[in-house]
């Protein structure tokens, strides 16, 4: 059962039938999913919702399937957890951590989207299902649709990093590496969505694909006590996830699931791929395209499809976007890890690294609630750390050795 | 003469051609010419304000005209000229 009206572009308001297409014939606008939300009122109610299992299909009726999901049934409702000790050293009363990168299957929030996607192109009747990453995306269609049954051909920068190369291989999917940036896979990929008839998930699927990521923002709602934080710091690379978090809140509100949205929304980019905080901070509607350089690559974007709508979530809701350095993102990564017990990859670097500025900025209160969204898993982009947290100490299996290192260490 | 190449929404207008031959010595001639070949191009290309609208990306061979001179950058004979929607990342 759905409570799909159809699709509508978000420019021009034109309506779509629901199908696999994602741009406007008119003004090429994006093309977005449109809910009846007062049937859906009728019948999602907090109770519905906790008797169900602790997967992000609790909130069904706002996802755009016709059926029930037939991919990723489990992903979903990770840990949001309350993160005194890091909290401590930033200086804040009250933070928390929505940790994505214990996501199932793949370890980062694109399972999300992925499930969505690739239940949705199984609607559609397609055999095959492709999309252009920037890594984590590869992982997570690449094992989605091999447990699909699904043949899957997956396009991106050949440069990557190992955890994520190898992390698609391994599915048997047909990996093929682009000599480029993401930006040039992303344009190949456009004339190869166009010349071959797959469900590319981030092309033709993107509508239904993007509606994903909604379920974190219900997640962190519910698991807050049904509010919204004050503050929210989402990662952006082409910007769909904080666009989408934006829209949960709201959808919520409209419920009447929670009395009001209050969330103030923090968009975080790494400085060498900053073209939407760019944009944010200039106060510009305008995007000046750029050629990434960061050691975060999984948000090397540099012509991001969803950044007007991002810069407008920042401007509306009364945030802001700020950018790190890749030293900033390293000390981020290491100091989650090391107040928290969390292993983020390189976006989690970047997402700390903002929050820590913004909060010695003044720009984020002290003493207000603060949500991190962190998205990806440290141990897929492990290369950057290499030699940044020491050398295990080698001894022999002798006492004598121990006892003598451990006064070296002056412990 | 510029190669265009037209993306599956607009090929409609262009008798279902996905590459046309187009003269003009910069992107803002060429797709002047093109509306001039088939009515309908500039209203889809152009916002209201006359700006090149913000979900359409242009490239002279292969390589996006904000990185070179936009509206006003040069082609040459041969050259390629490619209209693509944004499309989503990850
Ligand atoms: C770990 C991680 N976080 C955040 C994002 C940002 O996603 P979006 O493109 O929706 O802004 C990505 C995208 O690839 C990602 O891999
Ligand atoms: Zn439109």
């Amino acid at each position: 059962m759905s409570f799909v009206k159809g699709l509508q572009c978000r420019e021009c308001k034109h309506g779509y039938e629901v199908a696999p297409i994602h741009v406007c014939e008119f003004c090429f606008g994006p093309l977005e999913v449109v809910y009846d939300y007062e049937a859906i009122s009728k019948v999602l109610t907090k109770e519905k919702i906790l008797s169900r299992p602790p997967n992000m299909w609790r909130y069904q009726e706002l996802m755009p399937l016709d059926q029930e999901p037939t991919v990723g049934r489990e992903v979903g409702y990770t840990p949001l957890i309350r993160a005194d000790r890091l909290a401590k050293v930033l200086g804040v009363k009250e933070l928390y951590i929505k940790n994505d990168a214990v996501n199932y299957p793949t370890l980062s929030f694109k399972d999300r989207v992925v499930s969505v996607a690739i239940s949705k192109a199984k609607e559609f009747g397609f055999k095959t299902v492709g999309c252009a990453s920037t890594g984590n995306l590869a992982n997570s269609v690449a094992a989605n649709a091999a447990s699909a049954g699904l043949e899957s051909f997956i396009f991106i920068p050949h440069d990557l990093e190992q955890g994520k190369v190898l992390g698609t291989l391994v599915f048997k999917t047909n990996l093929i590496g682009i000599k480029g940036n993401y930006d040039e896979v992303n344009r190949l990929c456009s004339e190869i969505a166009a010349k071959y008839q797959w469900a590319f998930v981030n092309i033709n699927i993107r509508p239904f694909y993007a509606e994903g990521s909604k379920a974190m923002a219900y997640e962190i709602v519910e698991q807050l006590g049904w509010k919204t934080p004050q503050h929210i710091i989402s990662p952006m690379a082409g910007g769909s996830l904080i666009t989408k978090l934006w829209k949960a809140f709201k959808e919520m509100e409209t419920l009447g699931l929670i009395k009001k949205n209050t969330a103030r929304v923090y968009g975080a980019q790494a400085t060498g791929c900053s073209p939407i905080t760019t944009a944010v901070k200039k106060g510009s509607e305008l995007f000046e395209p750029q050629r990434p350089n960061t050691i975060c690559k999984s948000l090397a974007i540099g012509n991001p499809a969803d950044g007007f709508y991002a810069a407008r979530v920042m401007r509306d809701s009364g945030g802001w976007g700020e950018d790190v350095s890749d030293e900033e993102i390293i000390e981020a990564m290491k100091l989650l890890a090391s107040t928290e017990g969390i292993f983020a990859e390189t976006a989690g670097g970047v997402t700390l690294g903002v929050a820590k500025k913004l909060i010695e900025q003044g720009r984020l209160p002290k003493d207000e609630s603060i949500v991190l969204c962190i998205t990806g898993n440290g141990l897929k982009t492990q290369e950057v750390l290499l030699g940044k947290c020491g050398e295990p100490q080698i001894i022999e299996a002798k006492i004598r050795q121990f006892d003598e290192l451990y006064e070296k260490m002056g412990a | 003469m510029a190669k265009v190449r037209i993306p599956t929404p607009l090929q409609k207008l262009a008798e279902n051609q996905a590459e046309l031959e187009v003269s003009g010595t910069s992107v803002k001639e060429v797709l002047a010419n093109l509306e001039a070949k088939y009515p309908g191009f500039q209203e889809r290309l152009y916002d209201d304000k006359g700006q090149l609208r913000r979900f359409i990306n242009f490239y002279v061979n292969e390589e996006d005209i904000r990185f070179a001179d936009g509206e006003a950058t040069i082609l040459k004979e041969d050259d390629e000229l490619s209209i693509v929607p944004a499309i989503a990342g990850g």
